[in-house]
């Protein structure tokens, strides 16, 4: 029988004692590493502000309200630049967001066993198909179509031509196929955070729902898309990040003309695709660090985005969750 | 050793009838369920051997037996909730009130209207406060009128013993409430609807002594309204609720009968090493 001083005894020669050198070690790996994530984005974000101090000295605020681009004059402002990307980026949401959780909602609850993989694979494959091939793809088969079909519906003033988002001559590359592009690129990230997160509602979600006599969609709508609601709009902000970035299709698509029109038929330019078409040519100092700002303007973007987000998930667990998020 | 099944009204009737009855049940009373050859399969598995029993109307009947052993399976059934594995399989029959409830053309979502439920872990919905988790079922039926969802919230409530904990707080998340007041919720949003039976799958089991005792309280309240079966894998509550008690061993139903003679005379040997702790 072990007696109640075994516990205090030393542990028998032939074992050894814990190691606390190898917890701590770990401790401070783990820390390390930590930190090097956190230095990174300051880093970043220090580059871009040192690279552009030149013109954020030149133009001040007006940087951000101006919507002259005009290299040839060194004037430089941010605005269309800002619209666009912000524009592209929401489009990129409304088309991707229904489809991409709708195939989550199908893979996790409906589809049989067989298919659902399949699916997945597929979805992912999308995922790995560089940009560019996209982008190729967007000019060739993509804007002709759209030019074809959906705009020619949509700028019909029988059906929405009388509003001033379709208004207006058409060239096919304009905000709305922006935001179509980014949409195809979106689409696998949110579909398989939000496929991940549904699999993660408990069954037992489920079965209290069909327990009462629900059917298919109503055990989706009261057990799984509410217990899921709050990792769902996580998956679409993580979707609006990249969206926010998307940088080569977006460029391919969008027409590259620094003008706000309300149309969103007409083309636009984003933050990422001013850096990427005109960078090789910036030749003078403020050209150049005009569009290092743009490159802060959108570092600071997409941290803004991603605050608000922060925000408003906290007021809406607050709100509906109270402590059931632990 | 072969003994037949004794109490089985199926078998027996007339044992059933000689049988000097406890008061609480009236011989008279037709059986809530009528269990005739009932076999599950999850896929090449069987799971249920061809069970064929009675359950009687506004009784407690408890399931023992030890785990893997059927006794979820048979529960499941009874409300047709065995069918959300995808792979199982059914034959023979099983009716309440002698309606085939495993009929191609009865609905499952009507059946488990007729029958609730309570699971093993309580599982309110948490973006639902606590007044909304109860009335969910009826909202799901389509009931809109506020007055009729208000009465029958606190009826519910009260019903499940929780009225007066809660009353003040039914705008409260459903998760705010401790783990024996979430099962009640739970039994509240079962009994809501009003159904004719109420399955509780180890309802106590993740709950302390004293929340258990709450629930085991609050089912011989129930009893008078509803007829209610409980799977336990906890002999002395199996003894101290149940009125009727089955026995389940490797998918078979070995013995049914009085609780009362089940644990201090069963018929069956492997009853009886069950229930003194020898295997299981």
């Amino acid at each position: 029988m072990p007696d109640a001083s075994a516990i205090s005894k030393p542990v028998a020669g032939y074992m050894a004692p814990p190691s606390r050198t190898a917890d701590k070690a770990f401790e401070w790996l783990t820390l390390f590493m930590a930190l090097t994530v956190v230095l990174l984005i300051v880093l970043v974000g220090w580059q871009l502000a040192a690279g552009s101090s030149g013109a954020i000295r030149k133009f001040g605020f007006g940087f951000l309200f101006s919507t002259q681009w005009d290299p040839v004059n060194e004037e430089y402002g941010a605005l269309p630049f800002i619209y666009g990307t912000l524009v592209s980026s929401f489009l990129g949401l409304l088309i991707a967001v229904p489809l991409s959780i709708a195939t989550a909602i199908y893979l996790t609850e409906l589809a049989p066993r067989w298919l659902r993989q399949p699916i997945i694979s597929l979805v992912e494959m999308l995922a790995a198909i560089p940009s560019v091939i996209l982008g190729l793809w967007g000019i060739f088969v993509m804007v002709p179509w759209l030019q074809k079909y959906p705009f020619a519906w949509l700028k019909n003033p029988h059906h929405l031509g009388w509003l001033p988002l379709f208004r207006g001559p058409t060239y096919g590359v304009s905000l709305l196929a922006g935001g179509t592009i980014v949409a195809v690129m979106i689409l696998p990230i949110i579909t398989s955070l939000s496929r991940e997160i549904l699999v993660s509602v408990p069954n037992l979600q489920r079965e209290a729902a069909y327990a009462l006599g629900a059917t298919r969609w109503e055990v989706t709508r009261i057990a799984v898309l509410s217990y899921a609601q709050r990792g769902l709009f996580g998956a679409i902000i993580l979707g609006l990040g990249r969206a926010l970035g998307e940088t080569m299709a977006v460029t391919m698509v969008i027409g590259n003309r620094p003008v706000i029109s309300a149309s969103l038929l007409k083309p636009g330019y984003t933050l990422a695709s001013v850096i990427a078409n005109e960078f090789a040519e910036a030749t003078t100092d403020t050209y150049l660090q005009a569009l290092f700002e743009i490159g802060l303007v959108l570092f600071a973007l997409t941290i803004v985005v991603n605050l608000i987000a922060q925000l408003l998930l906290m007021r809406f667990s607050g709100e509906s969750l109270g402590r059931s998020v632990q | 050793m072969e003994v037949t099944m004794i109490d089985n009204p199926v078998q027996n009737p007339q044992r059933e009838q000689r049988a000097p009855a406890p008061a609480a049940i009236q011989p008279e009373e037709p059986p809530a369920f009528q269990v005739e050859n009932l076999s599950v399969w999850y896929g090449k598995k069987q799971a249920l051997f061809d069970v064929t029993t009675n359950i009687p109307s506004k009784t407690i009947t408890a399931i023992i037996g030890p785990s893997g052993c059927g006794k979820s399976t048979f529960l499941r059934c009874l409300n047709r909730m065995h069918e959300l594995v995808p792979s199982s399989r059914t034959e023979g029959s099983v009716r309440l009130f002698g309606q085939d409830l495993h009929a191609r053309d009865t609905d499952a979502s009507i059946v488990r209207r007729r029958v609730g439920m309570v699971f093993q872990k309580s599982n309110p919905f948490p973006t639902m406060s606590i007044g909304e988790n109860v009335i969910v079922g009826l909202r799901l039926n389509g009931v809109r009128n506020r007055a009729i969802l208000n009465e029958r919230m606190e009826k519910a409530l009260r019903m499940a013993a929780l009225w007066d904990e809660v009353k003040n707080d039914l705008n409260r998340p459903g998760m705010s409430l401790s783990g024996g007041q979430q099962q009640r919720l739970c039994i509240a949003r079962a009994v809501a609807v009003e159904p004719e039976v109420l399955l509780m799958d180890e309802p106590a089991s993740a709950l302390d002594p004293i929340a258990t005792m709450k629930i085991e309280e609050l089912t011989q309240q129930l009893k008078a309204n509803y007829t209610i079966v409980i799977v336990t894998h906890n002999m002395q509550q199996a003894s101290r609720v149940s009125d009727k008690t089955m026995f389940f061993y490797m998918g078979k139903l070995i013995e049914y009968g009085e609780t009362k003679q089940m644990f201090f005379q069963p018929a069956e040997k492997k009853t009886e090493d069950y229930i003194t702790g020898r295997f299981g």
